[in-house]
């Protein structure tokens, strides 16, 4: 049967680093760029006896995620170790949270912006909202480096506050899985929790998927795909996965849970380790750590819940009169969601002030490879001047095209002083305008005839003429008001 | 003595996932160890806790946290001091791919 035919189902699990100053156990410092192995300490390196101790605000940011994404929280939440031999887990267990995690359920909505480009105009299931199994929190492992004939170990990463969300095996597209880390990454900024860029590391992804027949079947084998580096990868993967699972179901060789290493350069697959292999962790509560009580953490943290991008998106329609569409994009990130409330708060045409946010300035910030937060030349405030003077007909929006804003990224200066300078300000000055206008209805009997008759059209041939007289400063809109006028 | 009792121990199996490996002998010796001490923390399932709430830990403290603050690492050398093997600022291992 066609791959379409199988019902597909999938779940993720989501590592991402938490925004800490500190580690998750002990003290050394979180971040990249510090030389390999200088900021560890006996706790992080596994010595024997040395003792961990949780960092609290890893613990509220988890508790916070939890808050933006509906999560409840059972009242004690605790530590256990994991244990598996891994050189990068210099304890040779990994303090982690089993039965006990610190938020469950929940879930990830899908916003329609976050889908693929190809496919945003057509999504199967819009407005849905991914169910979540648990969010818990634990720690990284070193950073190893494969050579041709040994390995070699930093162990400065070690123990850095990471964060695992769980979803259900409730997603059913590679598309979903794409805007599901897209949605989630956005949620995560706006809550400060993570910086969560996948090419960076600061969020990595696992995904677990199955192929079946029918709705009746239990769920397939389950197939786990692992080094996937980008929503994109994720999505490219995922088609594969599909692919090949379904080509094997057809031809009768069924399918046995494994984990598969996914190389995005060759686009395919490959078996990293069997069922067999299958670790047991053995799990058992950590006897160094103490529980917590979750309560009054969430408590504390209500206060903190940030406008997510949805609700911030809703506003943007409701306050500015932007598109729905416009609107998400404008509140996907955090940063351009700022400018453009501060551009459009007492602009006078909101919508056209989204268009230039848009259009007009992202283009410029890709081609300078400039982030938005990091751009000087043209601040909030002199876009909405720049959209102020279209607006108001002082300038054409052609000119404020081809000459102002281009002058205004090359030198950080207000529109109003570049059309000055540049003597652009359009005539709008009607005693002067009526002269030319005058002259023109002179010059051109025949048309002005023809307007008068009735044809109105007619009259932009003589606002072509108009414009010319004025050496293009003549504002149009102005001008064929007076010509309708005189030529009634 | 009384042989140990039965339990579900697979001595082969507990020494595969803690990476030692044991000879016939060692494995004979230390699987009875093993299982005697399994028969006698096992005692403890004769005890009637339906009346009694489960607790997350032995100690009844809760909440026992620390503030996010950077505290001095021990520095590269401290480190590496250990290290069965290394280089001038890693540790050195046999090659290892997942």
């Amino acid at each position: 049967m066609p791959a379409s035919d199988y019902i597909v189902t999938i779940g993720l699990e989501v590592h991402a680093q938490l925004t800490t100053q500190s580690k998750m156990y002990c003290g050394c410092k979180v971040g990249y760029g510090a030389p390999p192995n200088s900021q560890t300490c006996p706790v992080c390196l596994g010595m024997p006896g040395a003792m961990p101790t949780l960092n609290e605000a890893a613990i509220e940011k988890t508790v916070l995620t939890g808050l933006m994404l509906g999560c409840e929280n059972p009242e004690i939440s605790k530590w256990d170790r994991k244990n598996y031999f891994y050189p990068d887990m210099p304890k040779n267990y990994q303090l982690t949270q089993f039965d006990l995690p610190l938020c469950e359920h929940g879930s990830v909505p899908l916003y329609d912006h976050c889908y693929p480009k190809d496919v945003q105009k057509d999504i199967p299931r819009p407005g849905y909202a991914v169910k979540l199994t648990r969010i818990h929190l634990e720690e990284d492992v070193g950073k190893s480096t494969h050579h041709e004939k040994n390995t070699t170990i930093d162990f400065n990463r070690a123990g850095t506050p990471l964060m695992e969300i769980v979803s259900d095996p409730d997603i059913r597209t590679g598309e979903e899985a794409f805007a599901y880390l897209n949605s989630l990454r956005q949620i995560l900024i706006a809550g400060g929790v993570s910086d969560a860029d996948m090419e960076k590391g600061q969020m990595r992804c696992d995904v677990n998927i199955s192929l079946r027949k029918t709705e009746e079947e239990p769920l397939g084998a389950k197939i786990e795909l692992k080094n996937l580096n980008s929503p994109a990868a994720v999505r490219r993967a995922i088609h594969y996965e599909i692919d090949r699972q379904s080509t094997e179901l057809d031809a009768g060789t069924p399918q046995v849970q494994c984990t598969r290493r996914w190389d995005d350069d060759l686009g395919e697959s490959t078996v990293m380790r069997s069922k067999e292999d299958a670790h047991d962790y053995r799990y058992f509560p950590e006897p160094d750590l103490l529980p917590i009580r979750t309560a009054p953490i969430v408590e504390a943290m209500k206060k903190l819940v940030p406008e997510l991008p949805h609700e911030k998106s809703q506003r943007f329609v409701t306050d500015f009169g932007v598109t729905e569409y416009d609107a998400s994009v404008l509140s996907s990130d955090k940063h351009l969601a700022t400018y453009f409330e501060q551009a459009a708060t007492g602009a006078k045409n909101t919508k056209l002030v989204a268009n230039w946010v848009l259009n007009d300035l992202l283009s410029a910030l890709k081609e300078s490879f400039t982030e938005i937060q990091d751009s000087t030349q043209v601040p909030a405030e002199n876009l909405r001047a720049l959209v102020d003077l279209i607006e108001s007909g002082k300038i054409s929006g052609k000119q404020a095209k081809n000459d102002v804003f281009p002058a205004m990224l090359e030198t950080g200066k207000t529109a109003g002083d570049i059309v000055k300078e540049k003597g652009l300000e359009q005539v709008s000055d009607t005693g002067a305008l009526e002269a030319f206008c005058d002259q023109v209805i002179q010059e051109n009997e025949a048309i002005a005839a023809d307007v008068r008759s009735g044809n109105e059209k007619a009259a932009n041939a003589l606002v072509g003429r108009v414009m010319k007289l004025s050496k293009g400063q003549a504002n149009p809109k102005v001008v064929i008001g007076i010509l309708l006028e005189k030529l009634k | 003595m009384a042989a140990a009792p039965e339990s579900d121990l697979d001595i082969r199996y507990v020494a595969d996932l803690a990476r030692i490996t044991l000879t016939d002998e060692e494995a004979d010796t230390l699987g009875g160890q093993l299982e005697k001490i399994i028969s006698y923390v096992k005692q403890l399932e004769a005890l009637d806790v339906s009346g009694i709430e489960p607790t997350a830990h032995a100690t009844p403290l809760f909440d026992i946290v620390r503030e996010d603050t950077v505290k001095p690492s021990i520095g590269v050398d401290a480190t590496l001091a250990n290290a069965p093997q290394k280089t001038t600022d890693q540790f050195l291992v046999t090659k290892v791919v997942e």
